[in-house]
């Protein structure tokens, strides 16, 4: 099958895109931008000092974290409303890069917790929420590679993704609901940064964005060769039958 | 040294996570992309 939206289609667009040298090399300029921005441009804060740099990579982490789940519930109700293939590449490849960004928040966060809240970690609710919803994404991923029957593997990714979402308002809205030492950056009165701290967070945002997008079309990539690797094997058993 | 050691740990680890992430995926797709030309081969030979 070699329909507009067949992997095997979709996998030699990736491949062959002007669109995606241009993504990545969007992403490696904004990258430098960022680093610049975090480092040069973006004043040292007065309580936390150098330390609070970490801020630079850990909320757009969290950013990057909610976004690929995000994407991986719209290809969960996508899968589950038209059952195509392309969808649970889609809803597949972002739970991974979610779960690796998640992973790189709670790092972040526990260096960044160490010098400032003295432990490497504490049952706060934004963290325990973080870390729960980590867990879930882990086990979704692990289910996911029991079970064999394709179309049996991406309804149940898809219902749990679509489920495990709401993970995702209840890590964000923590800090508002329940009393927590992790710091409010969207307060009632905006946000509590300088200018120039402002500036540094929103380059460092875009970069992670166009990061995620890279990284993501480079891993549907895969999961459409190696849906062609099926295809082959299969084609070359059912020659080889007598 | 105001905490330069975290600071720096934690960019290290980021950076350790994205690219060893992006060099999995890269043997990946060439050992994905040497099975197809071997199976495209052998499919010829049929």
């Amino acid at each position: 099958m070699n329909s507009m939206f067949s992997p095997q289609r979709i996998g030699k667009q990736i491949t062959g895109s002007q669109w995606l040298t241009l993504l990545n090399l969007a992403a490696a300029v904004a990258m430098l931008a960022a680093l610049y921005a975090v480092f040069v441009y973006a004043p040292t804060e007065r309580v936390m000092g150098q330390v609070q740099r970490i801020f630079y990579f850990h909320i757009p982490s969290a950013w990057v974290g909610f976004l690929a789940f995000f994407v991986a519930f719209l290809g969960g109700m996508g899968y589950l409303l038209r059952r195509r293939r392309t969808l649970d590449i889609l809803m597949t490849a972002s739970l991974e890069i979610g779960v690796l960004f998640s992973t790189m928040v709670l790092l972040s966060g526990s260096l960044w917790a160490r010098p400032i809240w003295n432990t490497w970690w504490t049952w706060d609710p934004r963290l325990t929420a973080t870390l729960v919803m980590w867990v879930f994404y882990v086990g979704v991923l692990l289910l996911r590679s029991f079970v064999n029957e394709e179309d049996m593997k991406a309804r149940y990714t898809a219902v749990l993704s679509i489920i495990g979402f709401v993970n995702v308002p209840i890590v964000f809205m923590a800090i508002r609901w329940w009393r927590t030492i992790h710091p409010v950056l969207f307060g009632s009165q905006g946000m509590s940064l300088e200018p120039p701290m402002v500036w540094a967070l929103l380059i460092a945002l875009l970069a992670f964005t166009l990061l995620y997008a890279c990284i993501l079309l480079y891993r549907m990539r895969l999961e459409c060769l190696e849906d062609e690797v099926d295809m082959l094997r299969r084609a070359l058993e059912a020659r080889e039958l007598p | 040294m105001d905490n330069l050691v975290y600071l720096y740990a934690a960019y290290t680890v980021i950076w350790l996570i994205v690219f060893a992430y992006i060099y999995y995926l890269s043997r990946r797709q060439r050992a994905l992309q040497r099975e197809i030309e071997v199976l495209k081969r052998r499919l010829e030979e049929h």
